[in-house]
């Protein structure tokens, strides 16, 4: 684990260092800030003590929690996970001033120590479709479930991008039950908690309380069109295709039952129970019965003999509530929330945190994510003949980093580094042209 | 005493620009029990007549005020400089104009204003409509907002702000309520504007956007229209005009759908506008009372401690009911205790949280809050005594949440999601629960009627005081407008029936 987790530790340092590697066009002749480059590696509009002011969160074993980590260099980051051996590693916002020293700082009385950057981030856990999934219940998940937490990344991915314009999207598999998404791009870093309490609202259908019958509530004569796109590209599909007969939606009454709970029309509802109940003694047909029922229950409602639009919305109502994604909210909400970091390994499980690909999630199979111990496994295979670099390439996992590489961070960094020469550039022209002037 | 007019004073200090109010009398007042050095006053250049004697008083009031204030002190207010007037009546309150006040108005227009923040937030509380609100905020403006000359009703409106802006700067939780308020009372007051005076208050703002051009409107034109009828609105025409704005500038619309964004940017039609400017108004306001603040805790406070302390303390809490943020109750007792006094004396939203937790050992983050902090134990603590499971995943320190229990307003307006038990039975319960919890209280089926009659007609409050009445068997006039009340409420009553009973044996 210390090894993943130093990889992504220096990937981390890439980011917010700022260090260049590529070659980029720079005008000839001699300019000082070239020197300062030259010097000290480092881009002069960069800012320097960025990394520093990060807050990373250590999980010990027995529960101990060590937050408001900071580190000022890769090296040190990768010693200290070495050293206390975490079994989580969490990541935190960039703070205003160094997080260790948030104490001398409190004393100035300012309330200077606040976030001042984070990812946008959303955690989606399966045990909160409990109510909607017959196969597993709490922590565990298995590819009869799993679906929902494909929709989920699938509905959210793509709204992240088409609507809000954002590029650098992460997710992860959270090495248990569920997945995080972080949004990396530097406006969205820059979000205020109350911009991002609107992004998690967007994405927010009511479903209901536990104490209330009524499971979601899809008001107006139509879809926004984000809710739309979400339902006829992604919810109705899986929905039909999937979820019906894998979770067994319709097959015994009390499954039914809660589905017709959701018809507010007497008439309907027992039209179709009547029609459940006799088909239930006489079973011939060989084709599913989940299908045969949700089709059934799907003519009735559309039927012309029923009136309004009310009930049409019925159908609608029943494929949300079965398949939306459920979100927890504050996570999103605030820019102090932590979050575990990609690449740890799960406690419980010895599973890695590996990114998912969003475009190929449908593919994804959270049962054979590799464990520690397979890797270590891998690893002794592999003997001595590699260099010690690249140990990560001869296994399992390196499929994972690699897509980690390519997919993600480069890119990410590529545009951290056009923001911070742009800013710098900008910065520059000012100073000039105050003196012009 | 006669203590008649009060005078304005420019005092320089370090980092900003105080404005000693202070008031004099016209006469030399005899009984005053203590008269301030009149060194005090450095600017006695005063146009007309100077007053003979200059005194200052342990009334004095010292608010900051971000003004361009001369003196301006003559006994006759009709002679008082006017504001300028232009196209809008609304004022955006970034500075306060010359003007000059009389000392007993300086209190009465801060409570009228109150009345109407007040009246705006029990209506918000009540879940009412926004035509409703509309409409509450004009009657409420009307009542209150009113002076007997014309021209002294902008500024009426302006000092009024500002002092409540001292006054609810202190804590953030007054803060949150007073900037929530105000940016209500602006969006509406903003709505009834002009086309002309609501350019004319974006280009105040610097909100400079250009309109969507027609073959830009051409291609979203259907997504749009889509927008519209999923808020039952009419569909847009091909002259109606959109802005195109980042969706950053505009969260509320984001956050109830109610716009079309489309790679980070929201297409906002011309009546949304005041969203984009309620916005602005929000965030100039918010930095401005962190502002207050800190002057006022840095030295204000100290300075004021025996002036305009007490006066800005009188001001918030006689209208928002007693202060439940120091923390006392129940950090000295058992749990076992805590059971007895859940079923005589928690108000249901927080007797149905503590039922669940005891069932499950566990609530969800939104039910550990309210409850928590309803007992006014630290969540840690409150993890360890009563939760037995704990997400160390929030952020406990560096976080300035505030931590102090929730008001009957908060917990209403909460949206309880799956698995969640929070918020407030009489407005998140469906019809049936409701019921049930409410026999399992022991509230007789009469009461229950009253109580879902309240429930229905969106009174939440309304319905917990007549549950309070019904199981205490005993009226509570002021009603329930915190669960912390709730609690002391009852635990007055029960107490006092302890008290009496032996009486009655003997």
């Amino acid at each position: 684990m210390t090894k993943e987790e130093a990889e992504n530790g220096r990937d981390e340092m890439e980011i917010d260092g700022c260090e260049q590697r590529e070659a980029i066009a720079i005008p000839e002749g001699f300019n000082p800030n070239y020197l300062k480059v030259f010097y000290d590696g480092k881009h002069p509009g960069c800012d320097q003590s960025y990394f520093g002011r990060r807050e990373f969160s250590f999980t010990l074993e027995n529960d101990i929690y060590l937050r408001f980590q900071s580190f000022y260099s890769v090296s040190e980051l990768e010693n200290s996970i070495r050293e206390k051996c975490p079994v989580k590693i969490d990541i935190g916002p960039v703070y205003s001033v160094d997080p260790a020293k948030r104490r001398a700082y409190a004393q100035t009385g300012d309330n200077v120590f606040t976030p001042v950057e984070r990812e946008l981030i959303f955690d989606i856990d399966i045990s909160d479709y409990d109510d909607v999934r017959y196969c597993c219940s709490g922590a565990d998940v298995c590819l009869e479930c799993w679906p929902l937490m494909t929709i989920a990344i699938k509905v959210i991915d793509t709204s992240l991008r088409d609507d809000f314009g954002f590029n650098h999207i992460l997710w992860v598999y959270s090495g248990r039950r569920g997945v995080h998404c972080w949004v990396c791009d530097g406006k969205a870093r820059r979000l205020t908690n109350e911009q991002r309490a609107a992004i998690a609202d967007y994405f927010r259908v009511y479903m209901g309380n536990e104490n209330s019958h009524k499971k979601v509530s899809l008001t107006g004569p139509a879809f926004h069109p984000f809710l739309a796109r979400a339902y006829t590209d992604v919810l109705r599909n899986f929905f039909e295709m999937k979820l019906l007969s894998s979770q067994n939606l319709f097959s015994t009454e009390e499954r039914y039952e809660k589905i017709l709970d959701m018809i507010h029309d007497e008439s309907v509802t027992s039209e179709l129970r009547g029609k459940w109940q006799e088909n239930r003694r006489s079973t011939t047909s060989k084709e599913d019965i989940n299908v045969i029922r949700w089709e059934q229950l799907k003519s009735l409602l559309q039927s012309g003999k029923q009136k309004g639009q009310g009930l049409r919305r019925c159908i609608e109502e029943i494929v949300f509530s079965y398949t939306y994604p459920r979100l927890d909210m504050e996570v999103s909400k605030h820019m102090n929330h932590l979050l575990k970091a990609p690449f740890c390994v799960h406690p419980k499980t010895g599973r890695v945190c590996v990114p998912i690909d969003p475009n190929q999630c449908e593919e994804f199979d959270p049962t054979a994510v590799p464990t520690l111990s397979k890797l270590l496994q891998e690893l002794n295979m592999g003997g001595l003949k590699s260099e010690v670099d690249n140990d990560w390439d001869r296994t399992s996992l390196g499929k994972s980093i690699r897509f980690f590489r390519t997919s993600f961070l480069q890119p990410l960094l590529k545009s951290c580094k056009e923001e911070i020469e742009s800013s710098y550039n900008a910065k520059l022209q000012q100073s000039k042209n105050s003196i012009n002037w | 005493m006669l203590l008649t007019y009060i005078g304005v004073d420019k005092v320089a200090k370090e980092g900003g620009v105080f404005f000693n109010l202070f008031v004099y009398s016209g006469s030399i007042p005899m009984e005053l029990p203590e008269v301030y050095p009149a060194c005090e006053v450095e600017n006695k250049a005063m146009r007309g007549s100077p007053p003979k004697t200059f005194f200052l008083t342990r009334k004095n009031y010292y608010i900051e005020m971000p003004l361009t204030l001369k003196y301006a002190l003559r006994p006759n207010s009709q002679n008082s400089r006017q504001l300028k007037k232009s196209v809008f009546t609304l004022p955006l309150y970034r500075s306060a104009p010359v003007l000059e006040v009389r000392l007993e108005d300086f209190e009465l227009f801060a409570m009228d204003r109150l009345r109407v923040l007040k009246g705006i937030s029990d209506g918000l509380s009540r879940g009412k409509k926004p035509e409703e609100m509309e409409q509450l905020e004009k009657d409420l403006w009307r009542a209150n907002m009113r002076h007997p000359e014309a021209s002294e009703v902008v500024n009426k409106d302006i000092i009024s702000h500002f002092v409540l802006r001292l006054v609810y700067c202190r804590t953030e939780d007054l803060r949150k309520w007073f900037l929530s308020m105000e940016t209500t009372l602006f969006r509406y007051r903003f709505r009834h504007e002009s086309a002309e005076a609501q350019r004319a208050l974006m280009a105040k703002f610097g909100l400079s956007y250009k309109a969507v051009s027609s073959s830009e409107f051409e291609c979203v034109k259907d997504k749009l229209g889509q927008v519209a009828r999923s808020l039952g609105q009419p569909l847009p025409t091909a002259d109606a005009i959109f802005y195109k704005v980042p969706f950053e500038e505009v969260p509320e619309l984001v956050a109830g759908r109610r716009v079309f964004i489309h790679k980070g940017n929201a297409y906002i039609a011309s009546t949304q506008v005041v969203s984009l400017v309620a916005t602005q108004f929000r965030s100039h306001l918010s930095k401005a009372l962190i502002l207050t603040n800190r002057k006022w805790t840095s030295t204000m406070r100290e300075q004021e401690k025996d002036r305009l302390a007490p006066i800005v303390e009188a001001l918030c809490t006689s209208y928002l009911g007693p202060d439940y943020s120091q923390p006392k109750g129940f950090s000295e007792i058992s749990v076992k205790d805590i059971d007895d006094l859940a079923k005589s004396s928690f108000p249901l939203c927080m007797r149905h949280l503590f039922e669940k937790l005891r069932e499950d050992h566990h609530l969800k983050h939104g039910g550990r809050m309210q409850l928590g902090l309803f007992l006014k134990v630290g969540a840690e603590r409150f993890d360890k005594e009563y939760a037995y499971s704990i997400r160390h995943n929030y952020g406990r320190e560096g976080k300035r949440t505030d931590y102090t229990p929730y008001s009957c307003q908060k917990v209403i307006s909460s949206t309880p999601g799956v698995g969640d038990h929070h918020g407030c039975p009489y407005r998140h319960f469906s019809e049936e629960n409701l019921r049930a919890a409410l026999n399992k209280m022991g509230v007789n089926s009469r009461a229950v009627e009253d109580i879902m009659n309240k429930v229905q007609n969106r009174h939440y409050q309304l319905a917990c005081t007549l549950t309070f009445e019904a199981v205490h068997n005993s009226s509570c006039d002021a009603g329930i407008n915190h669960p912390n009340q709730y609690f002391s409420d009852s635990q007055k009553i029960l107490q006092s029936k302890i008290q009496s009973a032996p009486e009655i044996n003997n």
